[in-house]
């Protein structure tokens, strides 16, 4: 298909993640100076255009590959960024696909409603207008991530990405807490991202050599059969393994990173430090979807790899199911919120992992989930911010009966949380039906028994949070005065609350599909889907019977198992693991002797030389007599010396 | 090098080494005289030697023409201007110092 016989929004598809980089410039460099509500206008106003340009480009993209045909990628617009030599060139460009047009609806339309809701949220806080600079940064990265044509693009906007969390996150720049929050979210990321540069070099380096005139870096290249099979030949040199094995590894490695699979998890529960809204942005449309859609960008790749898919479904389904145990403990709004994240997420990565190129039906639940999740983690984040706005904490035991206090919060936040733990008619129900089903129909019944399992404990803790936040009556004084958000906060949770009731009708398998099948089975369907419900069900009354009275059977149950409830509400230690690991391995045994070598023997061959330069010259004084016709005898001395070696040489 | 200086007829060579001497007994003198005015006659021998190799030279490439000479001439203007200046040196050393001994004016040492 000729570019020249695209549709004008698919020719200029550039502009949806173009809109908040120039509303970036234009707000950090002008708007915020002169009204710090212009910022918030001009911000909003511009992810709004972005989204309807999102829509437009989905509109068009499906018109030419209708649903239910496979959609090819078309590339309506690039230009070359750098160019090494003719055959390596690195392209900056649109990338239009099933699944780059569903992220760009789903970050456009959330970021939309976060960037409306926090008009409201962020009223009268010191830095708004630096709030909205960061967030349309976010935005566009997130942006540029997803319509990237190439690995070097994406990994670029993937930094990006990086960098607009730690800015977000530490945006309580004064805050202790927060500043070490950015700090470890970056720096977890940026040491996974370390592994996802290596992949790539390593690629391209293989690319280059093995794929004759065809760019290495291009996803387009990457996915097609025949240069995938060219590169499945090679090995990469280390310990023997394959190319596409050891890289899809290191991929992964960085997609684990953003995407807070354990064991890199670590930073996702602290990142809650910033805006609440940015929570919303963070772990619902971009950040933490971006290592899941990584992985299905580079599908072909990892399935050509064979076992790397393996350990993309084991650490999946671990995470998913450890996050969603220390979930169950823990006391924070927020931090039950990021623990389901974690674990929502890593349903996303196991139905990856235990799809195929021959059975790629988890990929589609996969991004069915994503497309869901999307929504109602946005909504249960801005409802957990409406909620703390009100209650002025985060602590859920300090809360409840806010159902009568707020009624609309609570209508919006029981959708969620119907949705998240899968009960018909919400849309995580289907989602997650989905990944459930493909896992069981891949063979994988361990994974699919995890999923189970979690899909049990998520409706547990999620209908222990709604339970302790909105029933019963207040615990405390403040929960008493709680009152209704503004207009301009309900309306994202309305929004978001009909989103994610529809969100589960739609017909994805038509949309998204990875090769030729792969559309959604039908045997089977009722079985998984009877269990799902039964596991949802199960979570909730035994969260009924647990939290909906006083919560005295609740702290009776945590007693009993005093030293299991403390290991699993520390959250397994992880964190004091990393310190010891880094603080009494890495920081005694490399970098302390690290350290002394640069001080004494680096530092000190410096000292050494100037050493040497003035005891030389000291030594020397005594030629300075300060007699001109000294001065004159060395001049004439010299200069008959050099006549002759200058005549000695010349014979 | 005295005989061949002594079996050939007067030619470049003799005036070449005439120069040379004058040049070498100028330096020696720039080097080796405690006194100021030495030091200036010892640079006015080097300049002499320098003005009679243009001359020599002019004659041995460039018959016809009188650049050589011409060269001389201000060779000799300028050792006179610079007789003064070194001159007018001395004559303020000599009211700071009481005294024109080169090695005495030994002031910027280290």
């Amino acid at each position: 298909m000729q570019n020249a016989d695209l549709s004008f929004i698919l020719r200029n598809s550039w502009l949806v993640p173009a809109l908040p980089l120039f509303s970036f410039a234009v707000v950090a460099l002008f708007a915020r100076r002169f009204s710090e509500k212009a910022a918030g206008v001009v911000a909003t106003a511009s992810v709004f255009g972005s989204a309807v340009a999102a829509g437009l480009v989905a509109r068009d993209y499906f018109r030419i590959f209708p649903p239910g045909t496979d959609g090819q990628a078309l590339v309506p617009w690039s230009i070359e960024w750098l160019r090494y030599q003719d055959r390596l060139s690195i392209t900056v460009g649109v990338l239009v696909d099933p699944i780059s047009v569903l992220l760009m609806v789903v970050v456009t339309t959330v970021s939309f409603l976060v960037h409306l809701y926090s008009t409201g949220y962020m009223r009268g806080e010191r830095g708004y207008g630096r709030y909205f600079a960061f967030l349309n940064l976010f935005t566009f990265s997130m942006l540029g991530l997803v319509v990237a044509s190439n690995i070097l693009q994406m990994y670029m906007c993937w930094e990006l990405v990086g960098l607009s969390s730690f800015l977000l996150i530490g945006f309580y720049y004064s805050r202790p807490a927060a500043v070490a929050a950015s700090k470890k979210a970056f720096i977890v990321t940026r040491f996974a991202d370390l592994g996802f540069f290596i992949g790539i070099i390593l690629l391209g380096y293989h690319g280059f050599n093995l794929l004759d005139g065809q760019h290495p870096f291009d996803f387009i290249t990457l996915s097609s059969p025949a240069s995938l099979e060219k590169l499945a030949g090679a090995t990469s040199g280390f310990l023997g393994v394959g190319l596409l094995p050891l890289a899809a590894v290191l991929v992964f490695m960085g997609a684990a990173g953003k995407s807070a699979m354990f064991p890199l998890h670590i930073w996702l529960p602290d990142a809650m430090e910033g805006p609440t809204p940015v929570s919303a942005l963070i772990h619902a449309a971009t950040m933490v979807v971006a290592g899941v859609y990584l992985v299905a960008r580079m599908f072909g790749v990892f399935a050509a790899a064979g076992d790397a898919l393996l350990l993309v479904a084991y650490v999946g389904a671990f995470t998913c199911f450890f996050a969603a145990v220390i979930a169950c403990t823990q006391d924070d709004v927020k931090r039950v919120l990021a623990f389901s994240t974690l674990s929502q997420i890593g349903y996303m990565m196991f139905a990856l992992g235990v799809s195929s190129a021959a059975h790629p039906m988890g990929y589609t639940a996969s991004m069915f989930h994503l497309f869901t999740h999307a929504f109602f983690k946005a909504l249960l984040f801005l409802g957990a911010g409406a909620v703390i706005h009100a209650t002025h904490t985060s602590e859920i035991w300090k809360m409840g009966g806010l159902r009568r206090k707020m009624p609309l919060t609570h209508a919006t936040f029981l959708v969620a949380t119907l949705s998240i733990a899968g009960i018909w008619p919400f849309s995580g129900f289907f989602s997650k039906d989905e990944i459930l089903l493909s896992a069981l129909a891949s063979g994988h019944h361990g994974v699919f028994a995890i999923g189970l399992l979690t899909a049990g404990l998520t409706a547990f803790y999620m209908f222990r949070l709604y339970f302790l936040v909105f029933s019963g009556f207040p615990r405390d004084e403040q929960a008493g005065h709680a009152h209704e958000a503004p207009l301009v906060m309900l309306i994202p949770l309305v929004a978001l609350a009909i989103l994610s009731v529809l969100a589960g009708w739609v017909p994805f398998s038509d949309f998204v599909r990875f090769g030729g099948g792969g559309g959604f089975h039908e045997e089977g369907h009722a079985l998984v889907a009877a269990l799902g419900t039964v596991a949802a069900l199960l979570g909730i009354g035994f969260s009924w019977f647990l939290y909906a009275g006083k919560g005295t059977r609740a702290e009776a149950l945590a007693a009993r198992f005093g030293a299991l409830h403390l290991v699993v509400k520390h959250k397994f230690y992880i964190d004091e693991i990393y310190l010891f690991i880094t603080h009494k391995i890495i920081f005694r045994c490399i970098a302390a002797p690290v350290a002394w070598f640069d001080r004494n023997v680096v530092d000190g061959g410096v000292n050494l030389s100037g050493w040497c330069a003035r005891v030389s010259s000291r030594g020397l004084t005594f030629l300075q007599t300060g007699q001109a016709q000294a001065y004159g005898a060395w001049l004439v001395g010299g200069s008959i010396i050099v006549l002759l070696v200058a005549w000695a040489a010349r014979l | 090098m005295l005989e061949v200086l002594a079996s050939n007829p007067p030619g470049v060579f003799h005036w070449l080494v005439l120069s040379s001497l004058l040049f070498s007994i100028g330096v020696y003198g720039m080097l080796s005289r405690r006194n100021a005015i030495g030091v200036l006659m010892g640079v006015e021998l080097a300049l002499n030697s320098g003005a009679l190799n243009f001359v020599l030279f002019n004659r041995l490439l460039a018959p016809a023409t009188v650049d050589g000479e011409v060269m001389s001439i201000f060779i000799v203007t300028v050792a006179a201007a610079e007789a003064v200046v070194g001159m007018a040196i001395f004559v303020l050393l000599f009211k700071q110092m009481k005294t024109v001994d080169m090695t005495q004016a030994s002031q910027m040492r280290h």
